[in-house]
């Protein structure tokens, strides 16, 4: 999946200079060195399986994704790396080094915690001094190197304040910092942005990309949310029930999920449920009841003949309009039954004679949306042959 | 500011009454001049003199505190160490049972564990020779057992709002178990600590039943004294000392509430 043409006209750099290996992303490259190796890990607790074998390999500067929602395993996983539960079976290599029966204060490992879980009764500065006085570092390189970190974050004015003193903003600053003044081989990330605001975790999104490659460490950070993952990570590991369903870029991900799962998981995306009726190996022809039409796509799947498959297509890849588009093909007919205006893009809900709902999204390019649409207007939704996946799984 | 209703007004005001009525008494006739309890002969701290000069009633205030310090000190650190075994070590087996016994002398009548105390140290000297006797030393044990039952509530408690991934920053930040308790564990639960320090002070200071069980001869509490003497009829002089009880009661009681919010606020602003 991973060598189809749309990746490498998207991710224009790596198509450029494909023939040198070198400035390959790690993770394309053959026999690549991983940093941290995760091997068949399962962890029980009781009846319950919350990491069912997984294995994983992580490489050096990447910012690795968990996304899952909640109950998937994913913390689970996360605190396993750091140290704080130990799997059931399986292993966890940093570095070349096994992790077994290696406590989370030996580890070179740290880790930011969802609630920030600052010392309340400690200082900012002394927040941060925390990890680098249990090393016995001595005093004035201590003051050093949390000066340092205050800097960095931004918050070099307020090292004397108590963490109830701080917004949420600045605390989730303060972990950070305190997090990474150790200097740890591999940062963990439990839901950084969690609790920040809409508007606050944009600005922190962007700035933790900075740091993670301006200091060269390893994130492996856990998420629900999706945005947040397809905006920090160099590549996102989809779990659920314990299970690590897809793993590849964001860009990846999100255009060719790899079953019904990662489709719906990760933004919002329209299924059609329908059988194979032709089989060619760049092509296919899906004759699907619900959309009422013979959907075409031109990539090939493995499947038996009459497979039921599902169709994935994202509302923003549909074209919505009142005229005939000029094809037969991959065109279909709703009456519009509900319309959100959102400022920069309306959403559609499209009926089909099917009964089936579609969901479309469309830009407001112009003020005055010319060719106006509204409630119960019939109209023809449209989209080209490289816009849909299909989906076996 | 809301109005609120007559009837709120009328039930806290009665409510108050109720509670203070009889303390406001006392601490009146504390002043009164007059020989006679119940008379009113104009104000004086003249019984407050008296009771300065009553070496009886020093003594035993002297050693009154003495055991409320050392047993405050005692059940403070065997309650601590309860309430955190409680909190952290996670389900295991009895631990329902545990924590029922650490709690029954809360709600033990105060005969029955005087009493049971009484026999026990009776039956230890008999077959170990010690304790030989009763006095000092038997009331100190007798209290650091109940007062312990109510740091190791306090401590649980606490420990228990606690984020308990403040343990795990601290491991994960490089502190083995046996710092972390002392870094970041005792600092956070030290206003509860203090608090259940304060609290066992009074309620040592207090207690006159388990006291009497447990002392020997010569061992006299101040609430065992009080006690005696309002036998022959209540002394003015009775009156100032109990004045004076209330007011380091209430001092102490009024810490431990100010401990208490300290720690709320603290651990509350967190999330």
């Amino acid at each position: 999946m991973t060598s189809t043409p749309t990746i490498d006209q998207q991710s224009g750099a790596a198509l450029v200079t494909s023939a040198d290996a070198t400035s390959l992303p790690l993770w394309k490259q053959d026999g690549a060195e991983p940093f941290l190796r995760i091997e068949n890990i399962t962890k029980n607790f009781g009846e319950f399986t919350a990491v069912d074998n997984i294995s994983l390999d992580i490489y050096k500067n990447e910012l690795f994704c968990l996304l899952g929602g909640s109950g998937s395993g994913k913390s689970t996983l996360l605190r396993m790396l750091a140290g704080f539960e130990s799997p059931t079976s399986g292993r966890i290599l940093i570095d070349g080094v096994d992790m077994a029966g290696i406590q989370p204060w030996k580890r070179p490992v740290n880790m930011m915690f969802q609630s920030y879980a600052l010392f309340p009764h400690l200082s900012v500065e002394d927040n941060i001094a925390f990890g680098l006085k249990r090393e016995g570092i001595d005093r004035s390189e201590v003051k050093q190197r949390v000066a340092q970190m205050l800097d960095m974050v931004q918050l070099g004015h307020l090292g004397k304040r108590k963490p109830h003193q701080l917004s949420g903003g600045q605390r989730q600053r303060v972990a950070l910092a305190r997090s990474l003044v150790k200097r740890p081989k591999l940062l963990l990330l439990d839901e950084p942005l969690g609790a920040l605001d809409k508007k606050l975790r944009e600005e922190t999104q962007f700035e933790l990309i900075n740091i993670q490659e301006e200091l060269g460490v390893t994130f492996v950070v856990v998420t629900h949310d999706q945005e947040e993952a397809m905006t920090l990570a160099t590549r996102i590991g989809v779990m659920n029930h314990g299970v690590i369903v897809q793993t590849a870029e964001p860009h990846d991900v999100y255009e060719y999920p790899n079953s019904r799962f990662v489709a719906e998981f990760v933004g919002s995306v329209n299924l059609f449920e329908g059988k194979v009726i032709e089989d060619q190996p760049d092509s296919v022809r899906i004759k699907s009841k619900e959309a009422g039409s013979v959907l075409y796509v031109n990539h090939g799947i493995s499947c038996a003949p009459n497979q039921k498959v599902s169709v994935a297509l994202r509302p923003e890849k549909i074209k919505i309009g009142k005229r005939k588009p000029d094809q037969d093909e991959n065109c279909i007919q709703g009456i519009i039954e509900e319309i959100a205006y959102m400022g920069s893009l309306s959403v559609y809900r499209v009926r089909l004679a099917s009964g089936k709902e579609v969901r479309v999204t469309q830009p407001n390019m112009s003020r005055d949306m010319g060719e106006r649409l509204t409630w119960n207007d019939p109209v023809y939704l449209s989209w080209t042959v490289d816009s849909s996946v299909v989906l076996t799984a | 500011m809301k109005r609120r209703s007559l009837f709120l007004n009328t039930t806290a005001i009665m409510g108050f009454i109720f509670l203070y009525a009889p303390m406001i008494a006392l601490i009146v006739y504390s002043f009164n001049k007059s020989k006679l309890v119940t008379v009113w002969g104009g104000w004086s701290l003249k019984w407050y003199g008296e009771l300065f000069r009553n070496e009886q009633i020093i003594d035993a205030a002297l050693l009154s505190l003495k055991i409320a310090f050392i047993s405050a000190s005692v059940a403070v650190i065997l309650g601590t160490m309860a309430g955190y075994v409680l909190s952290r070590f996670g389900k295991f087996r009895g631990k329902m049972i545990f924590s029922g016994w650490i709690t029954a002398p809360l709600v033990m009548p105060e005969v029955i564990t005087g009493l049971s105390l009484l026999l026990l140290f009776v039956a230890m000297e008999g077959l170990i020779g010690w304790p030989s006797g009763r006095g000092t030393g038997t009331i100190i044990i007798a209290h650091v057992t109940f007062c312990m039952a109510y740091v190791a509530v306090i401590v649980q408690s606490r420990l228990s709002q606690m984020d308990e991934t403040l343990e795990e920053a601290a491991m994960d930040l490089g502190a083995k178990p046996s710092s972390l308790f002392f870094l970041v564990t005792l600092p956070l639960i030290a206003p509860a600590i203090i608090s259940g320090w304060l609290l066992s002070f009074t309620l040592s200071l207090d207690d006159l039943v388990i006291a009497s069980f447990v002392s020997g001869p010569g061992n006299s509490t101040l609430p065992m004294v009080i006690f005696s003497k309002v036998r022959l009829g209540v002394s003015p002089e009775v009156n100032a000392l109990a004045t004076i009880m209330i007011a380091i009661v209430a001092i102490g009681v009024i810490a431990a509430m100010f401990q208490m919010r300290r720690q709320a606020k603290l651990l509350g602003r967190q999330d």
